[in-house]
C-alpha cells in the first residue's frame, strides 16, 4: 500500500515475484551469448597493444589463408565522410590511421569456430609506430601534452586552451566574491577520482547478420535496441529501418550498454562473409580494455560557510578525461555537485579533456559521484571544523520545492528534507562506535530522465493483457510496469505480461537509461491501458445501448456510472475480450511521446566503517541508504537499486580503479585486479524508501536507479576521517593509500 | 596441441623430456587452463597427471608425516581432519586459493609450480619444512619445497622433471603453524603480502620457529632473523616488535597494481606478528 495516507492501491507497493525470475534462476533466460543461428560464424577482434600508435600497415593475408576464415574487416571496409559523434563511434569501432588507446580495435575476423577466429586474429600482422601517450587528466590538460586529435574541440573552447581540451563550460549565479566575503570560514581542497568500470557480469555479446542488399538483423545484449540500430547504421552507412535489432536479456548495464562497441563489426563481417551471421562475444579483458568505463576526475572545490552552517558561496572547477573522444560527463558532475544545497552564489567551471584511454560511456548517474566526492567531503571537513552536525548542516541548506537549483532550474516537488529527516531518525545514527570505527554521511542527487518512449498494449481474448515496451528490463521494470497496468485495468498482476520488443515492433525508444524505464515506459503504459479501458467501456455501452460516457471502469469490469445510467450487471474484462472479435475487433492501446513530469531523486547514505590501523584496511560495518522513490511500485526492486548503487559506490570508493603501466597499457584487465566488492566484503545494506510522490507520474514514480551510487564515495571518506582522523582526497581509498595517510606518507 | 595421459610418473617424465615445444603438466588445471583461455600459454604438449595411480591420495608416512598426491584438491586437504590437526597453517594457506569451485580442483603442487611469488600455499609448506619428491628422466630426487621456486613463473625443475608428491614432516609435540595473507577484499583475491609461521613451544617459550614471507620478493622468503627474534621468548611485545622489524627488513618487494613497496614492507611485519600469535596459540593447544 502507498504510504502517503491518501491513496490506497490494490497492487502498487506489493512485492510479487518478477515475471522473468523463474527463467533467470533456472538458467533458461537467454542472454547475449546464448543466441545461435544455423551457419553462424564467430568473430574475433585484433586490438592495439599500444596506448597511442600510428598504424603503418595491416597484413591480413596469413589470416585469410587459414582454412575456415571467411572474412576480415579493417577500417577500409567502413564508409568515409562521417562527422561528429558518428565519426567518433566509427573511429572507436575500428581505428583509422592511429590507435588511440590500449585495446582499440584495429581489425576483425570471422571464422567457422571461435578458436579459429582467435587464431586468425593472431595471424593478422599490424605494424605500429608508437607515439607519445598521455593517461592522467592533469597531464593531458598540460599545454605540452601529446595531442590526441587536432580539431576535436567544439565551439565552447576559447582560443588558447591546451590542445586536449575539447569542451569548456562556465556557469553559475550570484555574486561569488561577495558570498565568500560573507563567510566565517572559506576552505578549498583538491580531489581526484580514478576511472571505474560498470563491472556488469555479462560481457558484451551479439549475433549480427547483414546481406548484400543492406538489410540486416542483430540479436544483442543492450540497454537500447534503437540506439544500437541507429549507431550501427551510421557507422556502416546503412538505412536505419533496414536493420532490425532484438535485445536479449541483459546481465547488467549500468549505462555501459547504451552505445556500440563491437556490434558493427559483426555486421560488417557478415556482409563480407556472404550474409552468414557472425557472433562476437567479448572476453572480460576486452570488456575492461575496450568498452566504456567512466571518466577520471581532478577537482578543486571552494566553499564559504557561516558558523551556523549556512553556505554563503561555492565554487567548483572540474577537469575530466573520458578517453580519446569528447564526452566526459563533466557537465553532469557540475550540475549535480551542489544540487542538494540552496546557494546564494555559485560558480562552476568544467573541462572535458582527451587522453589515451577507451571512450567513456555512461555509468550510473554519470559524473554525479565524482562531484559529490569533492563537495560532500569538503562540507564534512567544514562541519568538523565548526563543530556542526553534518545532517543539521544539510537540513539548514537543503533545497526545497520552488528553490532555484545550483545549476539553474527551479525545483518542483522534491524530497531532500524528508530524506535527511529519515536519515537523522535511523537507528544506525545512534549505534555505538568502538575504537578505530567511524561514521560518515553524505547526500547525492540525480535528475532522472524521460526521453523518447513508445509503448503498445493489447487485450487478449481471455481478458489478460500484453504490454510491449522498448526499454530492456535491467532492474525489474517488467514487474513494475505489470503492476501499474494491472492496477489500472483492475486485473491480477499475473494477468499482465510485459514484453521487451525489437525495433520493428514500436517507434523509437531511448534505452533504459536515466532511471527512466519505470517512469517513462510505465507512464506510457498506463496511458495505453486507459485507452483500452475507454474502448472496453464503449463496447459495454454499445451492448447495453447507453452512452459510453455513462460507463465507468471499476475492479476490472465496465459498469453503469450511476443509477441514472441504467441497471446492468458489471461486464468483466474477460467477457468483453471474449467477444471482441464480434464487437469491433482487437482492443488495444498505444502511447508515444516524451513523457513530461520527471521527478528528481535525492538520497542520503550513512556508513559506519572500521579501519585497521596497522594495514589500512577499511571494513564496512553498517550501511543505510535513504532515498526518495516518489512511490515504490515494487519496493523489493527499489531496495535492490538502492543496494546495488551503494555497492558500486563502495567499490569505487575503496578499491576499483583503472591502473595503467608506464607505457599506457591497462595493467588490471581482469576481475582479479579490478576489485569490485565480493559478497563477503559487505554487510546487508539497509534501505529506507522515502515516498514524496512525483506529481508528474500517475503513481508518483521518480526513478531510483542512479542516485544511490553517488553518496558512498564521500560518505566513506567522511567515515574514515571520523574513525582514524585522516582525510583521503584521492580515490580509491585502498589499504595502501589509507596506511600511507596514517603513517603520514599521504 | 598434444594431450597425454601417462599412467606413471616415469612415463610422464619421459614424455616431457622428449617434448620439443611448450610443455605443461596438468593436475587441477586452475592455472594452466586459465592461461590457455587467455592466450598467455598455448602448450604444444599437455601432460595430464590425473591418470597416475595414487595422485589423489593423502597417506601417512612411516615416519609420522604425510605424503600428499599431486592431484589432491584443496577441498580434500580441508576435509582431512588428521592432516588439518597436524598442519593447520599449510591447510589454511591452500584453502585461501580461489573460490569454492576452484578449491574442488586446485592443488598444492600446481600452486607451487605456477611459480607465483604470491602463491598462498607455498609459505606454509616452506615454514613446515615440506619436501618435494621429484621424478625425472634419470630417476628421482627429494628436495626442500623451499628450493623449487626460482622467480616469477619459474621453478628449479629441470626439463623432464615432474613433482610426484609432497612430503610433510611429522608434526611432533607442542608445535603449531599459521598462515595469514593481506588482500584488499575478503576473498577471491591474490596476496599482497603473505606470511607463514611454524613454531614449537616448551610451555610458553618458543623453542623452534620458521618465518616465511610471500609476495614480497621474486620468490617466497625464509627469514631466519625473524625466527631468531622469537626463539627463547614467550612472544612478548618486544619479541613481536623485533620479529616485525626483521620481517619487514627481509622484504624486497615491487610497486605494482596490488600494493606499494612501503605498504608491503610495513604489512609483512604486521602479518608476521599476527601469524606468530596464532601459531603460538595452536602450539599450546588453544583454539586459534
Amino acid at each position: 500500500m502507498a504510504k502517503d495516507g491518501l491513496t490506497e492501491f490494490r497492487l502498487i507497493g506489493t512485492r510479487p515475484d518478477r515475471p522473468d525470475g523463474l527463467d533467470k534462476v533456472t538458467g533458461r533466460a537467454r542472454y547475449g551469448a546464448d543466441f545461435a543461428l544455423p551457419g553462424m560464424l564467430f568473430g574475433a577482434v585484433v586490438r592495439s597493444p599500444h596506448a597511442h600508435a600510428r598504424i603503418v600497415r595491416i597484413d591480413t593475408s596469413r589470416a585469410l589463408a587459414l582454412e575456415g576464415v571467411k572474412a576480415v574487416v579493417t577500417r577500409a571496409d567502413l564508409p568515409d565522410g562521417l562527422e561528429g559523434e558518428d565519426w567518433d563511434l566509427q573511429e572507436n569501432t575500428l581505428a583509422g590511421d592511429r590507435a588511440l588507446y590500449d585495446g582499440h580495435a584495429v581489425a576483425a575476423v570471422a571464422a567457422t569456430s571461435r578458436l579459429l577466429a582467435e587464431e586468425a586474429a593472431r595471424l593478422i600482422e599490424v605494424d605500429y609506430e608508437v607515439l607519445p601517450h598521455v593517461i592522467d587528466v592533469d597531464d593531458a590538460i598540460r599545454p605540452d601534452a601529446p595531442v590526441i586529435r587536432q580539431g576535436a574541440a567544439d565551439a565552447s573552447v576559447p582560443e588558447g586552451m591546451p590542445p586536449n581540451v575539447v569542451r569548456y563550460m562556465e556557469f553559475g549565479h550570484g555574486d561569488i566574491e561577495a558570498g565568500f566575503a560573507e563567510a566565517d570560514i572559506v576552505r578549498e581542497r583538491s580531489y581526484r577520482t580514478e576511472a571505474a568500470h560498470q563491472g556488469y557480469i555479462e560481457p558484451h555479446a551479439c549475433v549480427g547478420q547483414l546481406g548484400a542488399d543492406g538489410a540486416g538483423e542483430m540479436w544483442v545484449c543492450t540497454q537500447g535496441q534503437w540506439y544500437i540500430r541507429r549507431m550501427c547504421a551510421a557507422v556502416l552507412g546503412l538505412e536505419t529501418a533496414q536493420l532490425r535489432v532484438t535485445p536479449s536479456e541483459i546481465g547488467g548495464g549500468f549505462g555501459g550498454k547504451t552505445t556500440i562497441f563491437m556490434e558493427p563489426l559483426s555486421l560488417a563481417l557478415s556482409r563480407k562473409a556472404g550474409g552468414r551471421p557472425v557472433k562476437i562475444v567479448m572476453s572480460r579483458a576486452e570488456v575492461l580494455r575496450a568498452t566504456g568505463p567512466t571518466a577520471s576526475a581532478s577537482m578543486d572545490v571552494r566553499i564559504g560557510m557561516k558558523k551556523d552552517g549556512t553556505i554563503t558561496a561555492a565554487r567548483a572547477e572540474f577537469r575530466m578525461q573520458g578517453g580519446a573522444f569528447p564526452g566526459a560527463p563533466v557537465d553532469m558532475a557540475l550540475y549535480c555537485a551542489f544540487a542538494p544545497y540552496k546557494l546564494p552564489a555559485v560558480q562552476h567551471i568544467g573541462y572535458d579533456v582527451l587522453a589515451n584511454r577507451p571512450k567513456c560511456a555512461a555509468y550510473r548517474a554519470p559524473g554525479s559521484p565524482m562531484g559529490a566526492f569533492a563537495v560532500e567531503s569538503l562540507l564534512d571537513e567544514m562541519c568538523r571544523e565548526l563543530g556542526i552536525d553534518p545532517v543539521e548542516m544539510r537540513l539548514t541548506n537543503a533545497v526545497r520545492e520552488g528553490d532555484r537549483a545550483s545549476y539553474g532550474p527551479t525545483f518542483g516537488s522534491i524530497g531532500l528534507v524528508e530524506v535527511l529527516e529519515a536519515a537523522k531518525g535511523h537507528p544506525n545514527m545512534a549505534a555505538p562506535l568502538g575504537p578505530n570505527q567511524g561514521r560518515g554521511i553524505a547526500s547525492g542527487y540525480w535528475f532522472n530522465h524521460s526521453g523518447e518512449t513508445s509503448v503498445s498494449m493489447a487485450i487478449s481474448e481471455d481478458g489478460t493483457a500484453q504490454v510491449s515496451v522498448g526499454t530492456p528490463d535491467i532492474g525489474g521494470s517488467r514487474a513494475s510496469i505489470a503492476l501499474m497496468v494491472a492496477e489500472r485495468l483492475g486485473i491480477p498482476y499475473e494477468d499482465v505480461r510485459v514484453n521487451v520488443v525489437e525495433t520493428g515492433a514500436l517507434g523509437v525508444n531511448e534505452p533504459t537509461h536515466g532511471s527512466r524505464a519505470t517512469f517513462a515506459s510505465g507512464k506510457a503504459a498506463v496511458v495505453a491501458a486507459e485507452q483500452a479501458i475507454a474502448e472496453m467501456c464503449r463496447r459495454a455501452a454499445a451492448e447495453w445501448g447507453i452512452d459510453a460516457e455513462a460507463v465507468e471502469w471499476v475492479d476490472g469490469a465496465a459498469q453503469p456510472a450511476g443509477p441514472n445510467a441504467g441497471r446492468f450487471p458489471p461486464m468483466t474484462i474477460a467477457e468483453i475480450a471474449g467477444k471482441m472479435g464480434q464487437t469491433g475487433g482487437p482492443i488495444s492501446g498505444h502511447h508515444e511521446g516524451l513523457p513530461e513530469g520527471v521527478g528528481a531523486s535525492f538520497g542520503a547514505h550513512v556508513v559506519d566503517v572500521e579501519v585497521d590501523p596497522e594495514t589500512g584496511r577499511v571494513t564496512i560495518l553498517r550501511y543505510v541508504v535513504v532515498q526518495d522513490a516518489g512511490r515504490a511500485i515494487h519496493p523489493a526492486y527499489v531496495e535492490g537499486q538502492y543496494q546495488g548503487g551503494a555497492v558500486q559506490g563502495i567499490g569505487w570508493a575503496l578499491n576499483e580503479e583503472y591502473v595503467y603501466d608506464d607505457r599506457g597499457r591497462l595493467a588490471n584487465p581482469a576481475f582479479l585486479d579490478y576489485r569490485v566488492p565480493v559478497a563477503s566484503d559487505l554487510p546487508m545494506i539497509d534501505t529506507v524508501i522515502v515516498e514524496v510522490p512525483n506529481p508528474g507520474h500517475p503513481y508518483g514514480v521518480r526513478g531510483v536507479g542512479e542516485t544511490g551510487i553517488t553518496p558512498p564515495l564521500p560518505a566513506i571518506a567522511n567515515a574514515i576521517e571520523d574513525a582514524v582522523g585522516v582525510r583521503l582526497t584521492h580515490l580509491p581509498m585502498s589499504p595502501s593509500k589509507v596506511l600511507a595517510a596514517l603513517k603520514g606518507r599521504g | 596441441m598434444r594431450y597425454h595421459t601417462p599412467t606413471t610418473f616415469a612415463e610422464a617424465a619421459g614424455i616431457a623430456a622428449a617434448a620439443q615445444g611448450v610443455t605443461r603438466f596438468l593436475a587441477g588445471g586452475t592455472d594452466v587452463l586459465v592461461q590457455m583461455r587467455a592466450g598467455m600459454v598455448l602448450p604444444d604438449d599437455l601432460i595430464d597427471l590425473k591418470k597416475i595411480d595414487g595422485v589423489d591420495r593423502i597417506d601417512p608416512t612411516p615416519e609420522g608425516g604425510w605424503r600428499i598426491g599431486v592431484a589432491v584438491p584443496g577441498i580434500a586437504l580441508g576435509a582431512h581432519e588428521a592432516l588439518r590437526a597436524d598442519w593447520p597453517g599449510v591447510v589454511e594457506g591452500m584453502e585461501l586459493v580461489g573460490s569454492t569451485q576452484i578449491q574442488g580442483r586446485a592443488t598444492l603442487v600446481g600452486n607451487l609450480c605456477n611459480g607465483s611469488p604470491a602463491a598462498d600455499s607455498v609459505p606454509g609448506l616452506v615454514a613446515a619444512g615440506a619436501m618435494a619428491e621429484i621424478t625425472g628422466p634419470d630417476g628421482g630426487r627429494v628436495v626442500p619445497v623451499a628450493d623449487i621456486p626460482a622467480g616469477p613463473g619459474r621453478t628449479t625443475l629441470q626439463p623432464g622433471e615432474v613433482i610426484s608428491a609432497l612430503l610433510l614432516p611429522p608434526r611432533g609435540t607442542a608445535g603449531g603453524d599459521a598462515y595469514l595473507r593481506f588482500i584488499p577484499r575478503t576473498e577471491m583475491d591474490i596476496a599482497v603480502v603473505g606470511c607463514a609461521v611454524n613454531l614449537r613451544c616448551d610451555g610458553d617459550t618458543v623453542t623452534e620457529a620458521s618465518v616465511v614471507l610471500g609476495a614480497v620478493a621474486p620468490t617466497v622468503v625464509s627469514v631466519p632473523a625473524a625466527s631468531a627474534a622469537i626463539i627463547g621468548t614467550a612472544l612478548d611485545d618486544t619479541a613481536l616488535g623485533t620479529l616485525a622489524e626483521a620481517a619487514s627488513a627481509a622484504c624486497r618487494p615491487i610497486d605494482d597494481k596490488r600494493g606499494t613497496i612501503a605498504f608491503r614492507t610495513e604489512v609483512a611485519g604486521v602479518l608476521a606478528k599476527r601469524a606468530a600469535r596464532i601459531a603460538h596459540a595452536r602450539a599450546k593447544g588453544e583454539n586459534a
